[in-house]
């Protein structure tokens, strides 16, 4: 068999913690907000990289975004990947999981041979893990989601993954080419290495495809291949707390708190 | 535009419901999604069906009408013995291309969410992931599907209004079920069905799978964060004394100190406890989503400015490793007083 190919999507989002939203027009405030790669996607990363690292073959990532996304996925293939794909069109924009899925699936098609394409569990800001397996489909291949671990049996061309569920755990296999999901935090994404990071970081390093690099079928793309539209935003009504402080020593806390338990707690 | 594989004009008025099954009992996630289905059917004189899979399941469809389906439709296969998402979406794409309901309901399981993300690329239409509320616009049919937006405090009504089926995943613990009617009457119809095990890549090689925890529905849940230091023993303590369970945010369970079937969260559980409290956590809206519906919260955090606050009834200020024990020394004494 040749060597291993393997692709990791990638998708760069605000940080979490520092998204706040204009309560006037319910847009996303981004000035001051940082960006980072998706953190599961660096679990997903991560998994290649080790099989790299077992199995030789290379990594490219593979994200559709807006041109800074850029500088953000240098540094992911200052980690050890070989190659960065984006997927940038203003014609991309107003995705939705479909037409997200069809232009990732256009790119992979466009790299030919990949084996495995690895994805996170879920986008911090996204479709939640409606990805990989939309992917999947669109390039008519098999899938292993949520894996915490995968082993490579080379010889028969299959890959055998570890998938976790609940309350257990399943065992599967399925032949290559196959698309994975990785479960957040199932390994330690590793720094980037700073002996490749001046290479990592080189002017065009990375690859730009637009919609006609891909030969995208335009009622597939963006706003225009996306069924779902977004009706209204609205506050969530949270409920009402009664944000009482509760005062005294941790031994008198602890009696006012058997009153709350009496009140509340069918007996 | 993309063109889905049937149009509004072809749709049945029907709601269908993906139901999911382990160990010959059907989940709650699925039983969930029958209730809100029923509800939502009830409201327009819709009917509501269940797709039901696997190798003989059938008593099962009976269930399933007892909790409100008028229909299952039911795809009989020793090759749909283990979720394969080969022969499921087969099996699934064939039913919905049949029978062209309006609306398709899956839960945001493992398995849902393989099935949904396949049969919607498959069937060239939306879908509208961890809703966490859903109505039918009367006059249009059209489903609106309500999704946090990230970041918290955002509600975004999602809709699609030339797409069919309208798609939906709904986590556990969202919706309630409705009071099981051993009377109801119902149909089962086989789906006839062509399966090869040729068409099936995936092979299950081993299998373990349990009931597992459910912290959906227990009464009283006692969450630990950062802030608790991986004692969980503690915690513990006080949820037994208060006939509840454990649960934890993120942090703790990537860390390894308990499982992750005890998330609480976006990424974790949605639960409706009575009571809730929450210790040593900070308030990240990734976690207070997930303690959203309880009736009351007790937050015990250092940190003053904490937002977990602002979600809380009852706040207190102070180190979780003091206050806790004191509690349990309290219920301890308070449970001698009455036994004696
Ligand atoms: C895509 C995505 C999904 C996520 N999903 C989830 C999810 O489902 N569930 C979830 O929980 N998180 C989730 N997170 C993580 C989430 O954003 C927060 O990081 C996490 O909830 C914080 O956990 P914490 O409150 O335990 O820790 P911290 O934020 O570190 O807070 C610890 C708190 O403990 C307090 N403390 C410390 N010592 C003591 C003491 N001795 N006594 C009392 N208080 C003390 C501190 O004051 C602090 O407020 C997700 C994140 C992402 C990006
Ligand atoms: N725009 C994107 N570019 C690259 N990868 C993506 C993109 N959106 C989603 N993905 C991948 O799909 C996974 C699941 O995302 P989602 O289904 O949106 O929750 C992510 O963890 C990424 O690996």
């Amino acid at each position: 068999m040749p060597d291993l190919h393997m692709v990791v999507c990638v998708k760069v989002v605000p940080k979490s913690e520092e998204i706040r939203v204009d309560p006037e027009t319910m847009h996303l405030i981004r000035e001051g907000v940082r960006s980072e790669i998706n953190p599961p996607d660096m679990n997903a990363l991560e998994m290649a990289l080790d099989l790299k690292d077992r199995h030789g073959g290379r990594v490219s990532l593979l994200s559709m975004g807006p041109p800074p996304f850029e500088t953000y996925l240098q540094a992911a293939l200052a980690m050890g990947a070989d190659h960065v794909y984006l997927l940038s069109d203003r014609a991309f924009a107003g995705a939705d999981t479909l037409a997200t899925t069809y232009t990732l699936a256009q790119g992979i098609r466009k790299l030919g041979d990949v084996d495995i394409v690895f994805c996170g569990e879920e986008s911090a800001d996204g479709a939640t893990g409606q990805v990989p397996s939309g992917l999947a489909e669109w390039l008519n291949v098999g899938q292993l989601t949520l894996l915490t671990n995968i082993e490579m049996d080379l010889k028969r061309g299959v890959a055998r993954g570890h998938r976790e569920l609940k309350g257990g755990y399943e065992i599967l296999e399925v032949p290559l080419p196959v698309v994975v999901s990785v479960t957040t935090a199932c390994n330690e994404p590793r720094f980037m290495d700073y002996r490749i990071k001046p290479w990592a970081f080189e002017a065009g390093r990375v690859t730009v495809w637009t919609a006609g690099d891909l030969d995208a079928d335009e009622n597939h793309i963006g706003f225009n291949g996306s069924p779902t539209v977004v009706s209204s935003l609205a506050e969530a009504p949270s409920r009402e707390r009664k944000k009482q402080f509760l005062e005294g020593s941790p031994a008198e806390i602890a009696q006012l708190l058997l009153n709350v338990f009496r009140e509340d707690l069918p007996q | 535009m993309t063109v889905s594989l049937y149009n509004p004009g072809e749709e049945q008025k029907s709601i269908l419901v993906f139901l999911e099954h382990e160990g010959g009992v059907l989940a709650n996630v699925s039983l969930e999604l029958l209730g809100k289905g029923r509800e939502m059917a009830d409201g327009l004189h819709w009917s509501l069906a269940g797709l039901l899979m696997g190798h003989q399941v059938a008593d099962l469809a009976h269930e399933a009408i007892a909790y409100g389906a008028d229909e299952v439709w039911l795809g009989e296969h020793p090759l749909l013995q283990f979720f394969t998402i080969e022969a499921y979406a087969h099996t699934a794409f064939q039913a919905v291309s049949d029978g062209k309901p309006s609306v398709f309901l899956l839960g945001a399981t493992p398995n849902g969410r393989d099935l949904a993300g396949r049969l919607a690329v498959r069937l060239r239409t939306g879908l509208n992931a961890d809703c966490s509320g859903l109505r039918i616009d009367p006059d249009s049919g059209v489903l609106v599907s309500e999704v946090s937006g990230f970041g918290g405090g955002v509600l975004a009504l999602i809709e699609m209004r030339t797409h069919r089926p309208q798609m939906a995943t709904v986590r556990p613990g969202v919706f309630t079920p409705s009071e099981m009617d051993r009377n109801k009457n119902g149909k089962v119809i086989e789906i006839p069905l062509v399966l090869e095990e040729d068409m099936i890549q995936t092979q299950v090689v081993e299998r373990e799978v349990g009931s597992g925890i459910d912290l959906t529905r227990t009464p009283v849940l006692v969450a630990g964060g950062r802030g608790i230091e991986g004692d969980f023993l503690m915690l513990q303590k006080l949820a037994d004394l208060l006939g509840g369970d454990v649960g934890a945010t993120r942090p703790p369970v990537d860390e390894g100190h308990i499982e992750r079937q005890r998330q609480i969260g976006q990424t974790g559980v949605v639960c409706s406890p009575e009571v809730a409290i929450c210790c040593g956590i900070s308030g990240a809206f990734h976690f207070v989503v997930g303690i959203e519906k309880a009736n009351t919260v007790i937050a015990i955090n250092s940190d003053p400015e904490a937002p977990i606050f602002d979600y809380a009834d009852y706040c207190i200020v102070g180190d979780v490793h003091q206050i806790i024990p004191e509690i349990i020394t309290a219920l301890r004494s308070e449970g001698e007083i009455a036994h004696a």
